[in-house]
């Protein structure tokens, strides 16, 4: 196929006309389902940024509520994962991580504070430019590694690639599949239906949730990224509910297949093992953390190092960190409209909460993009 | 980076690719890509690395799924249309 093809194709992936008509599909589809709300939660912070970006709420059937639920990995990331890494940095390592992680608030501070207080923090775009970094120069290089599976893999390539020995990784990655266990749970949502993120299962393949599926009789359908990638998912996603099918259903099958990348899998789990922790605002999530097996502790900077947090208790907690709800917003209990803090106290520039940080946060996508607008009855 | 839109692979170096996504040309590892990759392959990338070669007849695969949903409407449309005959036809009864 040639560039310009190609590029025509990418286009068809947000033709208008094929929008407005999945949209109608959407609103026959709620209609026979006859009743409101019709909850649905998606786990992906680029979903809910190309939900907000072309408008797709605005057009959704009042009766369908599609809530963004824990698929931001920086907001997941706990206060104490945060504060390893500003204790190290202030302690005199080098750290690099991705842009989003800066900002977020520790118990104490953000590697951004500590890098206002003369900390060398690094922001890169891929670990291999980390390790890139660590080849040429001479400290210890630790790289602060947050995401998903889908980030994990690569973390994990970087490691079977091989490192320099002044590189270790101190490991904040999750795991997706079971906090959608923990939140299928909660009493307090209503969720009939998951839209799976398409990245993470061109990794695991849809073949995951069909476990999730079966014991929590929901249906899940993977969805890409696009818009009309997006309705067709919610589409989908509803003749399951209208036809109380709990099935697993992949609307993304450029990029998603029941096995997924078995070779991203295999260096996965070669070198990360799931092991139970706090998820920030969610709950303490069985096998919801990715922790470097013994095999590759000596690249693992919890046992490299001994991280001093006590250093950290000489400073105030944030100002309105009480307040902050961004635990029940990505549970899809709460929108940020019902935060005192939204807008006013709590902005991108000064975040009180890990949702206003990464640009894959609820709160920070509304706030950049405008949330459900209000279109009267 | 997390949208589906594929890079045109422009050069192949060991584990290294550069890919062309739409005029910015990038540096993309190539070591946990499911299949081999050659220079014009369309790769889904997520920080720096190819998680996915995607054959062009998939990208068709997805388009064909938005016909069949909108083909469904239709139908839909169809069977509203016999279920309208219908009451069209009972009410012809009664009164006749």
């Amino acid at each position: 196929m040639d560039d310009a093809r190609m590029n025509g194709r990418a286009l068809e992936f947000r033709d208008p006309q094929r929008g407005r008509e999945l949209t109608a599909l959407l609103g026959r589809l709620c209609a026979s389902i006859g009743r409101a709300p019709i909850s649905v939660m998606h786990v992906c912070g680029s979903h809910e940024q190309a939900i907000a970006r072309f408008g797709l709420r605005a057009s959704l059937p009042r009766a369908l509520d599609v809530i963004m639920g824990p698929g931001c990995p920086v907001c997941v990331t706990d206060q104490p994962e945060v504060d390893e890494a500003v204790a190290l940095a202030l302690a005199g390592a080098r750290i690099a991580t991705y842009g989003d992680m800066l900002r977020v608030p520790g118990s104490a501070k953000s590697l951004a504070d500590a890098r206002a207080d003369g900390a060398r923090v690094d922001v890169v775009y891929s670990v291999s430019q980390a390790v890139e970094l660590a080849r040429h120069i001479d400290e210890e290089l630790v790289f602060f590694a947050s995401g998903f599976e889908t980030t994990a893999v690569a973390t994990a390539a970087a490691l079977l690639a091989g490192t320099p020995s002044n590189f270790s990784v101190l490991s904040a990655h999750k795991y997706i599949p079971p906090v959608m266990e923990i939140v299928a749970e909660m009493p307090a949502t209503r969720v009939e239906g998951f839209l799976a993120a398409g990245h993470a299962a061109a990794i695991t393949g849809w073949g995951v949730f069909e476990r999730f599926v079966e014991h929590h009789q929901i249906p899940v359908v993977v969805a890409g990224f696009e818009p009309l990638d997006i309705l067709a998912g919610l589409a989908r996603l509803l003749e399951l509910i209208r036809d109380r099918r709990a099935a697993v259903v992949n609307a993304y099958p450029r990029c998603v297949t029941r096995e997924g990348n078995r070779k991203a899998q295999e260096a996965l789990w070669r070198v990360f093992r799931s092991i139970g922790g706090r998820w920030r605002g969610i709950a303490h999530v069985p096998n919801g953390n990715l922790r470097l097996r013994d095999e590759w502790a000596h690249v693992d900077t919890r046992r490299r190092f001994k991280i001093d947090l006590a250093g950290l208790w000489s400073y105030a907690p944030p100002r309105f960190a009480a307040q902050c709800i961004c635990g029940d917003i990505m549970a899809g209990i709460a929108t940020p409209s019902a935060c005192p803090l939204f807008g006013t106290e709590c902005l991108p520039d000064h975040p009180v909460g890990a949702c206003m940080v990464s640009s894959e946060g609820t709160c920070r996508i509304w706030l950049e993009y405008g949330g459900r607008p209000d279109l009267g009855s | 980076m997390c949208l589906g839109v594929p890079g045109r692979v422009i050069l192949v170096s060991g584990s290294v690719a550069t890919v062309d996504f739409w005029g910015v040309r990038k540096e993309v590892m190539l070591d946990i890509v499911d299949e081999p990759v050659v220079p014009g392959d369309y790769v889904l990338n997520h920080v720096g690395y190819a998680i996915r070669k995607i054959p062009a007849a998939e990208v068709e695969a997805t388009l064909a799924l938005y016909e069949e949903l909108l083909r469904e409407v239709e139908r839909e449309d169809l069977m509203a249309a016999d279920v309208r005959g219908e009451i069209a036809a009972g009410d012809r009864k009664k009164n006749g």
